[in-house]
């Protein structure tokens, strides 16, 4: 990796809640345009790192900067470049496609007819223009989930956040999920996704496998399969958790 | 006798048909898998058959009984685990159980065996409050108050979404256990891979019944030949096999990518010379067993 690449930058990250240590001086890095799996098992601390990450929660101890701002003192600057989409939250369900889009880009203080521009562009893309005024409640998970994820892309972020995005959708619409992911990617953008489907890690450039605070592992999923000498993703999981 | 039963059930809310014409029978002592993705009309199907909600036509019994007018002896005999994290989450883990047992006139002790091999993991931590527990333990202690009153048939409304690999395995091995002390599981999940798990299972899609069988017959039902495909540069690789037109599904698999075809129409030497010619490099075709994500996908698209 050539330092000038790095867009996250963890280094010695520690995070406690009184007594618990939820994330235990942890250190990894992570490549412009990458696709990032962020495994773990319940409760080993991936969301509070995230949010570290995303800059709505402070670290106690350790550097961490994200696009080259750091979390304790820049993090207006690092919400302005990142993107972020879950499950639970993503879209105003009583609002319309475009007015969704609307509100998000004007959020981040985008100028209207710029907003208009990336908005016709993402419906374009996704083949929805004639459910621009649609309201969201009324179409079904798959297209939402795509929705979601164009709509955290409005303010062309430098790396967009998916926790648990594919929760939930049909095999056939998860996988067209994932090409959109591979398009991020190859544009440049970098993708940290977190999953609960061990053959979606198969799809990551590189993972991480945390486990009570600490990462058990961290490396392209060929590398990490030689290493531990197993066919597939599950098993060493499953091998390191357990 | 069956431990369900429905004839033609069909539910909708407003004009959005969420079950039409469900028929199931599910066997005593058997686990019954229902298997689909979000907005399938699951959790629907769940609430009518633990007597929630009424169907709007069509009929339904558990354990012999109709759910609209036997609801009463119904809700006496099952334990219910809902999709969505229910016990009180400023009680403790102990309160939770002893409550729940109390609601079906019965106490923790008098119980204890049905719940032991579960709840055995949990005691450790049974002073903590049912909020502060992660996801796995959560899940293992809303199955100990769905058995504490020793049910004789329990509804397991996606009981692992959400949960880590580890924990679902273990969670899968505590079910086996329960199966084998005679009550019958009713489980949802969109995991495909679980669905193996079940003795027989149902797919279900846009509140419709795909098929029902055993995992194993349903893969033998699998016509088609499947390979798995691989190839140094994989994104243009789907893209060069999606351009083919004998095959019937291109679609990415962790590491590889399935191609499902018609043997008579295509071979995998064609094939393989195809990709040649698109200058792909370590090329290696492989037939494969398909599994149940592969069977799930085919019978979405019939």
């Amino acid at each position: 990796m050539t330092r000038e690449n790095i867009l996250i930058k963890v280094n010695n990250l520690t995070k406690k809640f009184g007594r618990f240590t939820a994330v235990d001086n942890l250190s990894f890095e992570v490549e412009k345009g990458e696709i990032f799996g962020f495994l773990g098992a319940n409760g080993a601390g991936k969301t509070t790192v995230i949010k570290i990450l995303c800059g709505i929660l402070s670290p106690s101890s350790g550097d961490v900067s994200v696009d080259g701002f750091d979390v304790y003192s820049q993090t207006e600057k690092i919400k302005k470049n990142i993107g972020y989409m879950s499950q639970n939250f993503s879209l105003y369900e009583d609002l319309s496609v475009y007015e969704n889009f609307r509100f998000f880009g004007g959020i981040y203080g985008l100028p209207r007819k710029e907003i208009k521009k990336r908005t016709d562009y993402f419906l374009k893309t996704l083949g929805l223009q004639d459910k621009k005024d649609s309201v969201i409640s009324s179409l079904p998970l798959g297209w939402k989930q795509k929705i979601a994820f164009s709509v955290a892309q409005i303010h062309n972020p430098k790396i967009i956040f998916l926790d648990e995005p594919t929760s939930g959708v049909d095999p056939v619409t998860r996988r067209q999920f994932w090409d959109m992911i591979y398009k991020t990617a190859h544009s440049g953008i970098t993708v940290f996704v977190t999953t609960h489907y061990m053959d979606e890690a198969e799809y990551c450039d590189r993972i991480s496998i945390m486990d009570a605070g600490k990462i058990k592992a961290i490396d392209t999923p060929e590398n990490l399969k030689k290493l531990y000498k197993e066919n597939s993703i599950e098993k060493i999981f499953i091998k390191l958790i357990r | 006798m069956f431990s369900i039963k429905t004839k033609n059930i069909s539910k909708a809310y407003k004009d959005v048909k969420a079950l039409k014409n469900i028929n199931l029978n599910v066997k005593e002592g058997e686990i019954f898998g229902l298997i689909g993705p979000d907005g399938a009309g699951k959790t629907t199907l769940f609430r009518i058959l633990t007597t929630l909600i009424l169907p709007d036509k069509g009929r339904a019994f558990v354990k012999g009984y109709d759910v609209v007018k036997k609801y009463k002896k119904i809700r006496k005999i099952v334990g219910y685990m809902p999709g969505k994290f229910s016990l009180y989450q400023d009680l403790s883990v102990e309160e939770n159980l002893n409550f729940f047992a109390s609601i079906f006139n019965t106490t923790v002790s008098e119980n204890y065996e049905t719940i032991k091999d579960i709840y055995s993991q949990l005691e450790p931590f049974k002073k903590r409050l049912a909020g502060r527990l992660s996801g796995g333990m959560k899940q293992k202690l809303a199955l100990s108050c769905a058995l504490v009153h020793k049910p004789e048939i329990l509804f397991l409304d996606e009981p692992t979404t959400g949960v880590d690999a580890v924990s679902r395995k273990e969670f899968w091995d505590i079910l086996n256990k329960i199966k084998n002390t005679g009550i019958s599981i009713f489980v949802s999940t969109p995991y495909m891979e679980e669905a193996g798990l079940c003795d027989r299972v149902a797919f279900i899609q846009k509140g419709e019944i795909l098929t029902v069988d055993t995992p194993k017959n349903i893969k033998s039902n699998f016509h088609d030949t499947l390979a798995a495909v691989k190839a140094d540069n994989m994104y243009k690789l789907i893209t060069d096999l999606r351009a083919l037109k004998a095959v019937q599904a291109v679609f990415r698999f962790g590491k590889s990518i399935h191609l499902s075809f018609d043997i008579n129409v295509i071979n995998p030497d064609e094939i393989l010379s195809y990709l040649k010619s698109k200058e792909h490099n370590n090329i290696s075709i492989k037939k494969i067993d398909p599994n149940m994500e592969d069977c799930f996908m085919k019978l979405m698209k019939d």
